[in-house]
């Protein structure tokens, strides 16, 4: 699976919707993510790409959007 | 000698004015010179911590060369290893003043501690925080004087907004181009003038003029349930007023100087009022701080939580650290009942909004959702956070516990 792919699967289950039909949709603004959501974002992350991102890295503006998320994880990887 | 609080009165604005005018000259022709800012930096800090107060002023002094020797020598200490204890050692240390000065007064009779000083708090978020993200790595480049001058970054001292250490140097490191720069002053000067309508006349209205009256008439009425009665109703919403526009007005002041010296500080209020629910209320009251707590606090306990296996489901972890996250800022407030009891007030308040959004989310269908739900979540939500505000008033312990 490309990183795309494993991000839409863990926000599909972090979130319980579907996303890839919104992908520039905020995510907070929605409140389908909040503080608790974008940690356990991190955490998969971490887990399931080997991507580790501290929390103060966060920067909530930067990660809004499933294609912000996934760029910000593209960067990383 | 003079003397003042920070925006206290007109003497201090004009002060202001006088001092910025050859700095907003310097940012429109492009220069930012540091040592004109250190100076009236240093000239407005002698007028707050000066004089009859120096005492403070001397705190101050050893506090920011304290804190400057711990976050200096992590900043050293982290380009070479990265233990976890020394970093929980390093924190306790940087937060052990605070810790004094907040306990002190609940021990000694309300005897305010020596080593206290206008701001300490504030300043104190700023310290943790830069340790935190040098903890993480994503502070990497600490510079002994941006430090210096993000502690004692003078519009925002005593009472915030709190900036963050990265976002400050990245604005105190340039120069804004002459049509932001003048965006920015325009901007500055509207909430310069809108924090005078705040503080100056609704402020004062609410604090000086209604709340005194409303309090005697509310100890007046006493001996019915609870001592509750009219008055006490009143003072809930004439304190929450004062308390507001009080504090935002005083946040207009300092984000509208930090703007005129090219300082983009970050807004503290959102139109808190309008919240629909808890949750949105803390993204909109005192939004530095609470943020503060959600990216210092809330997230990193949820993490660890998380990372360690403490709670079965991340539900729970979710409530534990909205409890706590919600009790260290009541503690934070000070060690009495009234202000613990708001932080628990608050962190239930979370819990229940979070199941109810829940609930919500899973019957879409069942849930009513339309402009009169709307305006019912509004006022409701705006009610709780006033009676909240009669908690942490204070005004509870007088009513019930003084003759």
């Amino acid at each position: 699976m490309d990183v795309k792919e494993t991000v839409l699967s863990i926000l599909s289950d972090l979130t319980g919707n579907d996303v890839s039909g919104a992908m520039d949709d905020n995510l907070f603004d929605s409140g389908l993510l909040d503080s608790m959501g974008s940690v356990q974002l991190l955490l998969q992350l971490q887990s399931q790409l080997g991507v580790s991102v501290p929390v103060s890295e966060f920067e909530r503006s930067e990660w809004d959007t499933p294609n912000k998320i996934v760029k910000k994880v593209e960067s990383l990887a | 000698m003079l003397s003042f609080e920070p925006y206290g009165n007109p003497t201090y604005f004009a002060l202001l004015g006088v001092a910025l005018l050859p700095l907003m000259i310097g940012l429109l022709y492009g220069k930012r010179s540091r040592l004109y800012e250190t100076l009236i930096s240093i000239f407005f800090l002698v007028l707050t911590f000066g004089g009859p107060k120096w005492t403070q002023g001397i705190a101050l002094i050893i506090y920011i060369l304290y804190e400057v020797m711990l976050t200096w020598g992590y900043a050293v200490y982290r380009k070479q290893k990265n233990s976890g204890p020394v970093f929980y050692l390093m924190v306790i240390l940087a937060i052990l003043p605070l810790t004094v000065v907040k306990v002190t007064p609940a021990v000694e009779n309300g005897q305010a501690s020596l080593i206290g000083f206008l701001g300490i708090s504030y300043l104190t978020f700023r310290a943790v925080q830069t340790m935190m993200e040098t903890r993480d790595g994503t502070l990497k480049d600490y510079q002994v004087m941006t430090f210096l001058q993000f502690m004692l970054f003078f519009p925002t001292i005593s009472s915030g907004p709190i900036d963050r250490y990265r976002r400050f140097e990245k604005d105190y490191r340039s120069v804004p181009d002459r049509a932001t720069y003048l965006g920015m002053v325009q901007k500055g000067v509207r909430y310069i003038f809108v924090g005078f309508l705040y503080k100056f006349l609704l402020a004062y209205y609410f604090g000086s003029i209604l709340m005194p009256k409303l309090q005697v008439m509310a100890m007046h009425s006493r001996g019915g349930f609870m001592d509750l009665s009219w008055p006490v109703l009143g003072y809930m919403y004439a304190y929450s007023a004062d308390l507001f526009f009080d504090f935002a007005g005083y946040s207009l002041f300092a984000v509208g100087t930090s703007y005129l010296m090219g300082i983009a500080t970050p807004m503290n209020f959102k139109q808190p009022w309008r919240s629909p629910n808890i949750k949105d209320f803390w993204n909109r009251w005192h939004i530095t701080l609470s943020f503060w707590f959600r990216d210092f606090i809330y997230m990193r306990l949820v993490f660890w939580f998380m990372k360690h296996r403490v709670f079965k489901s991340p539900r729970t972890t979710a409530n534990v650290t909205y409890i706590i996250n919600m009790l260290v800022m009541g503690f934070w407030h000070g060690v009495t009942w009234y202000y613990i009891t708001y932080g628990l007030f608050h962190g239930v308040a979370l819990v229940i909004n979070d199941a109810w959004l829940r609930y919500k989310k899973k019957h879409r269908q069942s849930v009513p959702h339309n402009r009169f739900t709307q305006l019912f979540a509004i006022f409701l939500t705006a009610n709780l956070v006033c009676f909240s505000f009669l908690i942490f008033s204070g005004f509870l312990n007088t009513l019930w516990f003084t003759k």
